[in-house]
């Protein structure tokens, strides 16, 4: 599923990022961030209006995502 | 003794600035590099052993490989290949202790240089109090780089650090130890090195639980506003009262001592009527600069940028366009500056483009010398200065104007692709006293430096050109009536009767042009000019106050809110933006909109109160 639909703090593990068109500098970016297979992360908190952007927890780090962000890192909901 | 130039890099929010200010304290210069828009910052210490160390604080990024100015200027300069740059003998790579995991990867990236690098582990206390343990002798084996701790907020916390940039052990280059995952490698070094109990910190959770709260965390951020602005107006008094009673002091005991002449009338009417217009609200600038110092350095900056994100690119911005914005309200230049970390360029354009709109402290001077002399100083509520509430207003007025023309600008742009967010939340730091310290000292420097420098140049040609030819025989009008200044603020005063200014403003404005307090300056100085030989104009509201009318007053603050009367704001749009015409555009747009505004104003305040 995406990072988009996983429950808060629900813990999760990234499964990967996807690129929505060839050369998604987004995509590459939240790699290079850390958002790689098997890393643990939740979603901790959302923005005031639209519940947009998201808080996601991945690893130690924060980091604000916005919906279209956070919907290109598929992730599996931790047992 | 030879000089040993050190080069620290890290990811940003790693403590790199903080350890930087330790080690050279008050030692620094900030430029830029040549011909680019990154900051280039550079201090020295002297070691206990007399060996000098220069230190070189590089931009903070996430990686090396993407191409943005920072990125590259990074790399260049660890790999000696930037023109004009000496090579560092070694890299101090600086990471968080309590993150490592995104930290190491920059680590990674930086041994693939292939050059002599330590690692500084910062920011240990935090890891320990969070219950972090770290084996930095396994760190150091499976890394290949030396790691010493570091503290960078504490004073003896570099201890460490210097002892080993003192001992002169030959620069160590690692071996690198390619698996090309670095992710992977990452995660290996941390399971052997590294034990943590707990994700993030417990403070962070709850803080951010009651600061992000979908309910609270607005009304909460406007309420840290609201209580920002109304203290840089009742702090301040005490300090304002008294530089007003010295230059008073001060005024009479020149008037009293000097002989009559052109030595009398420069130091009483340019250097002390003038100068001490502007000087009075150097308190109320250090304690705006000392929320937002405060504020940055707690981290709380980017949880901002957080809850207005959505809000923002409504407007057509992002998030990120607060943090330069807020900076705006200090100075329009710094803001300006701290659109670099806006990556995506249109963002970055619009956020420039309106940047001159948030109320910087230049404007400060203006605005309270107006509500000051014209607005009753009454308690709203009891407890809330009205006048305080008045200059919340202006400060609104600016914002709400700022979103306004980036709605405008985001209708006419033609790439309408996904603008990115993505930006790193750290971790809460108790604002450290040291950094807060050396941070308001620049800012108090440059204020003291353009009073002496532009303010100083601009104001004393403007007492010669009020000064001379001087009266003819028989003249009947004050001196500055019959001088240049007079002569042109008569000329262009038919342009401004429409909004209300009257001459003097008119010969105000012109000084103006330069920076935006010189205007009241100017104006101390037009007065003083003026008045009778022996009073200083340091009194400069209640003698407004008595001339202007209500209307005059609030259209001039209204012309005030968008008029880009700062040169050094259009230098450094030019700078960042490489184009005079986005110089052109925007000097065009806020010139055109100051007017309209200024005329809406005075039109309806003349209707209504008549004057």
């Amino acid at each position: 599923m995406k990072l988009t639909e996983l429950p808060a703090f629900a813990p999760g593990l990234v499964t990967g990022v996807i690129d929505t068109h060839d050369g998604d500098l987004i995509s590459n970016r939240l790699r290079e961030l850390g958002f790689v297979d098997g890393e643990p992360v939740r979603v901790v908190g959302r923005g005031p209006i639209g519940a947009d952007p998201l808080l996601i927890q991945i690893g130690f780090t924060r980091f604000a995502l916005r919906r279209s962000e956070a919907a290109r890192v598929m992730v599996e909901q931790a047992a | 003794m030879d000089t040993l130039t050190i080069a620290l890099v890290g990811n940003p929010n790693c403590g790199k600035t903080a350890l930087f200010n330790q080690l050279t304290g008050a030692r620094q210069k900030v430029a830029n590099y040549a011909g680019v828009t990154v900051e280039r910052k550079q201090g020295h210490f002297i070691a206990p052993s007399g060996r000098k160390v220069q230190v070189l604080d590089l931009p903070g990024t996430y990686s090396l490989d993407a191409m943005g100015p920072d990125e590259i200027i990074t790399r260049d300069i660890c790999l000696g290949r930037r023109e004009g740059e000496t090579m560092p003998d070694l890299i101090v790579c600086v990471a968080d202790a309590t993150n490592l995991r995104l930290h190491l990867r920059f680590v990674m990236e930086v041994k693939r240089l292939g050059r002599p690098m330590i690692l500084a582990l910062n920011m240990m206390d935090a890891a320990r109090k969070r219950g972090i343990t770290i084996d930095t002798a396994k760190l150091e084996a499976e890394l290949g780089v030396r790691v010493i701790e570091t503290v960078a907020v504490k004073a003896n916390g570099t201890a460490d650090l210097v002892a080993h940039l003192d001992a002169n052990v030959a620069p160590h280059v690692p071996d690198i130890r390619e698996t090309g995952d670095l992710h992977g490698d990452v995660r290996r070094i941390l399971n052997a090195a590294v034990v943590m109990p707990q994700r993030t910190s417990l403070i962070d959770d709850r803080l951010d639980g009651i600061l992000l709260n979908p309910f609270l965390g607005i009304p909460i951020l406007m309420v840290i506003m609201f209580v920002v602005f109304q203290a840089v107006f009742t702090w301040a008094t005490p300090a304002m009262e008294a530089i007003e009673a010295s230059m008073a002091w001060l005024g009479g005991v020149v008037t009293q001592t000097l002989p009559d002449g052109l030595l009398k009338s420069f130091i009483a009417d340019a250097l002390i009527g003038g100068l001490g217009a502007v000087i009075v609200f150097l308190p109320q600038i250090i304690i705006l600069f000392f929320f937002i110092l405060i504020l940055e350095e707690s981290g709380y900056l980017p949880r901002a940028a957080f809850l207005l994100d959505n809000l923002m690119s409504k407007a057509g911005l992002t998030g990120r366009s607060f943090i330069p914005l807020l900076s705006s309200h200090a100075c329009a230049i710094p803001g300006i500056m701290a659109t670099r970390s806006i990556h995506d360029i249109r963002d970055r354009i619009t956020t420039i483009m309106i940047a001159p709109l948030m109320t910087c402290s230049a404007r400060l001077p203006v605005y309270a010398l107006l509500i000051g002399a014209f607005l009753p100083n009454t308690k709203v509520f009891g407890f809330l200065s009205f006048q305080g509430l008045v200059l919340f207003a202006m400060y609104i007025t600016g914002i709400f104007s700022g979103l306004m023309v980036s709605l405008v600008i985001a209708l006419f742009r033609k790439d309408k692709s996904e603008h990115p967010l993505i930006m790193e939340l750290p971790s809460y730091r108790l604002p450290h006293v040291k950094n807060l310290a050396i941070g308001l000292g620049e800012r108090a420097m440059i204020f003291m430096r353009r009073i002496t420098g532009i303010i100083f140049t601009v104001n004393t040609l403007l007492w010669v050109a009020s000064t001379f030819p001087g009266k003819p025989e028989g003249g009947t009008l004050p001196n500055i009536d019959y001088s240049f200044a007079g002569m042109v603020g008569h000329w262009i005063e038919p342009i401004f009767a429409p909004i209300g200014f009257n001459w003097q403003i008119c010969v105000a404005l012109i000084p103006g042009l330069a920076a935006r307090e010189v205007a009241v300056s100017a104006l101390g100085t037009v007065y003083a000019i003026s008045g009778s030989d022996d009073t200083v104009a340091t009194q400069l509201g209640s003698l407004i106050s008595s001339q202007w009318t209500l209307a005059t007053a609030l259209s001039l603050m209204a012309w005030y809110v968008f008029a880009p009367q700062c040169l050094s704001t259009l230098a450094v749009i030019r700078r960042e933006t490489n184009s005079w015409k986005m110089v052109g555009v925007t000097a065009g747009y806020l010139f055109a909109l100051a007017y309209v505004a200024a005329f809406i104003t005075y039109q309806i305040t003349h209707f209504f109160v008549g004057h």
